[in-house]
C-alpha cells in the first residue's frame, strides 16, 4: 500500500501530519514508527506530538517561522532509520468484573440485540484489543477490535456519572473510564485496575501500539483485586507482544 | 500562607500548565489569559513558569500570613488591600494579617493575582495548574491555604505605570487561521462564518466556550484527531465550540478555525453574551 502522507500547518506552531481517513494496522504502525523518529531526534523545539488514528501533529515551542523548512525536515526523519530498536510492545491483561452489579446496560443491550448477557461477555472478553491512542481523558484507550456483534449505540442521554473503572460500549468502540465522568456509553462491567496515576512518572501503565485483553472475573476476585490495587500491591499481567 | 477567606464563582491556580502529556490524554491547562498572567509575574520579576492565582468575576477575599509582594492584573474587580483600593499592574507591598478582597467588576472577566517567587501548591506531571484527577483540588475553596515564601526586602517602587492597551478587553473581533478542515468549507460557508456576529453561550467554561449562532454545516465528522487550545470546531447542530485551555487532546468535529494565542487571551477575558466577529489571517 502507497503512503500518503499530507502536511498542513495548524495554527501558528504546529504541523499536522496526516495519513488516509481509515482506521488501519499499518496506518498506526507508520504513525508509531514516524513518532518514535521524530521523538529520537530529541529536537528541543518540539514540545509534543499528538497521535490520533490516522494523524499526527507536532507541536512547536515557538512560532514555525519556515513552513516548508519545517516540512522538509520531517520529511527527512520519516525517511531515516530508527537508530535504536523499536520499543515493545505488550499485551495487558485487563481483569473485568461483568457482574450486572457493574454491568449496569447488560440486561438492557441483552434484550435489544437477541443475545445472552454470557454471549455479551464472551465476545467482549474473547477479543484481543490493540490501543489505537489515548485520548479524551487522562488514561482513556480509544481501542479497536470490537466484535460487530456487540456494536451497541450510544445512549440517547448520556449519564452525568460513569464510574472510575467502568467498561462500555460506545458504537463500534469499547473502553475503560478512566475516573468519574460523564458518558454515554452503555456500561457492561469494572475493572479495579487504575488506568491512570498522577503519581507515576509514567501515568499511564499502556502505550499507543500495545494490546488490551479482558479477562472475567467474579464480584469477590473484583473485591481481592481492588483492596490489592489500593494497597498497590496488584500486579498487572503483562506479556511481550510480537506482531 | 495565603488563607482564602471567600472563594469567589471559579478560582484556581495556573502556570503555564502540562506540555508533553498528550499521548496519555492529558490536557495542557495553564492561565486562560496568559498575557495578563505573565504581565504580572514578570512585574514581580518572577518566572513566566510562576503559579498564580486565576480569579474568575472577583467576589473573592484571602488573607497573606507572611510578608510578600504581590501585582494583580488582567480584568478589573476594583481590589483593596485592608479596604484601601489599590492598582493593577503594580507591586504591592503586603505584611502579615492584610486582607485583599475584590469588589466591582469594571472590565475583563479573569484577573491574575501573581506573589512574589509564585505560588507553591503541589506540582503534578510538572505544573500547578489546578485540573480534575491530576491535582488535589480543582478549585480553590473556602478554608484553603496556599504557600508562597516569605520576602522581607524592601521593593522598589517605580513612578513609571504601565499602560494596557484597553483594546485587550474590548476587542470585537478574535483573529484567527484557518484551521485543517476549513477547505472543506463551501465559500457560502466560509463568507458566512466571517459575517456573522457570535455570541458566546453560557455553555462556557475553561474547557471551551459554546458559541450561539448557527453555520450552515453539511460536513461529516473526522477521524477522532488531534485539537489544540483555540481550536474552533464546528458541531453537527451548527454551532461553533471554541476549545480554550482545559480543552481534551482530541477530538471529532470538523476544525474550521484556529485563533491567534493573541485571540485566546482577548476571548478569555469574555463570557456569556459577549459578541464578536472572527477574522482571519494567514500564517
Amino acid at each position: 500500500m502507497v503512503k500518503k502522507i499530507t502536511y498542513k500547518s495548524f495554527g501558528a506552531n504546529a504541523i499536522l501530519i496526516e495519513w488516509q481517513s481509515i482506521i488501519d494496522d499499518k496506518i498506526l504502525e507508520d504513525i508509531l514508527l514516524f513518532k518514535e523518529k521524530i521523538t529520537s531526534t530529541e529536537k528541543t523545539e518540539i514540545v509534543d506530538i499528538i497521535q490520533a488514528y490516522n494523524s499526527l501533529t507536532v507541536v512547536y515551542k515557538n512560532y514555525i517561522s519556515n513552513f516548508n523548512d519545517e516540512v522538509h525536515q520531517l520529511k527527512q526523519v520519516y525517511k531515516s532509520i530508527l537508530k535504536e530498536g523499536k520499543e515493545n510492545n505488550f499485551q495487558w491483561e485487563i481483569p473485568v468484573c461483568y457482574d450486572v452489579e457493574f454491568g449496569i446496560d447488560l440486561e438492557e443491550i441483552s434484550q435489544k440485540s437477541n443475545l445472552e448477557i454470557d454471549e455479551i461477555i464472551q465476545l467482549h472478553s474473547s477479543a484481543l484489543y490493540k490501543i489505537y491512542f489515548i485520548g479524551f481523558l487522562p488514561g482513556f484507550l480509544y481501542l479497536g477490535g470490537l466484535d460487530s456483534k456487540i456494536y451497541f449505540d450510544r445512549k440517547p442521554n448520556p449519564r452525568l456519572n460513569v464510574p472510575k473503572g467502568a467498561v462500555g460500549i460506545g458504537g463500534k468502540q469499547t473502553g475503560v473510564y478512566p475516573n468519574n465522568s460523564a458518558g454515554g456509553w452503555n456500561i457492561i462491567g469494572k475493572t479495579p485496575v487504575d488506568f491512570f496515576d498522577v503519581e507515576k512518572e509514567n501515568p499511564c501503565f499502556a502505550k499507543a501500539g500495545d494490546f488490551i485483553k479482558f479477562k472475567s472475573i467474579s464480584l469477590d476476585e473484583f473485591y481481592q483485586l481492588e483492596k490489592e490495587v489500593q494497597e498497590k500491591t496488584y500486579q498487572l499481567t503483562k506479556t511481550l507482544y510480537n506482531a | 500562607m495565603l488563607k482564602v477567606l471567600k472563594s469567589g464563582f471559579f478560582t484556581t491556580i495556573q502556570d503555564k500548565g502540562r506540555v508533553g502529556f498528550a499521548s496519555v490524554g492529558v490536557p495542557i491547562s495553564g492561565a486562560m489569559d496568559s498575557y495578563s498572567a505573565d504581565l504580572a509575574n514578570s512585574i514581580l520579576n518572577n518566572s513566566v513558569q510562576d503559579a498564580v492565582i486565576e480569579i474568575t468575576l472577583g467576589a473573592c477575599k484571602f488573607e497573606f500570613t507572611k510578608t510578600t509582594t504581590i501585582c494583580i492584573s488582567g480584568g478589573d474587580f476594583s481590589p483593596t488591600n485592608n479596604n484601601m483600593p489599590i492598582p493593577l499592574n503594580k507591586r504591592i507591598l503586603i505584611h502579615p494579617n492584610d486582607i485583599l478582597s475584590f469588589g466591582k467588576i469594571n472590565y475583563g472577566i479573569r484577573c491574575y493575582l501573581a506573589v512574589n517567587g509564585g505560588f507553591l501548591s503541589a506540582k503534578k506531571l510538572n505544573s500547578r495548574s489546578f485540573y480534575p484527577n491530576i491535582t488535589k483540588d480543582f478549585l480553590l475553596r473556602k478554608g484553603d491555604f496556599v504557600s508562597y515564601k516569605e520576602r522581607t526586602h524592601s521593593i522598589t517602587t517605580s513612578k513609571s505605570s504601565i499602560k494596557i492597551n484597553s483594546n485587550h478587553f474590548k476587542t470585537k473581533v478574535i483573529e484567527c487561521y484557518s484551521g485543517p478542515e476549513f477547505d472543506l468549507l463551501s465559500d457560502h460557508q466560509q463568507k458566512q462564518i466571517f459575517n456573522t456576529t457570535f455570541t458566546i453561550s453560557k455553555d462556557n467554561s475553561r474547557m471551551g466556550y459554546k458559541l450561539n449562532e448557527i453555520v450552515e454545516n453539511n460536513l461529516s465528522q473526522i477521524l477522532t484527531s488531534a485539537v489544540l487550545t483555540g481550536t474552533v470546531q464546528l458541531t453537527p447542530s451548527g454551532k461553533l465550540i471554541v476549545l480554550m485551555r482545559d480543552c481534551q487532546v482530541t477530538g471529532g468535529y470538523p476544525r474550521v478555525l484556529q485563533l491567534t494565542e493573541k485571540a485566546m487571551n482577548q476571548l478569555a477575558q469574555k463570557t456569556t453574551s459577549a459578541a464578536f466577529q472572527f477574522s482571519l489571517i494567514s500564517i
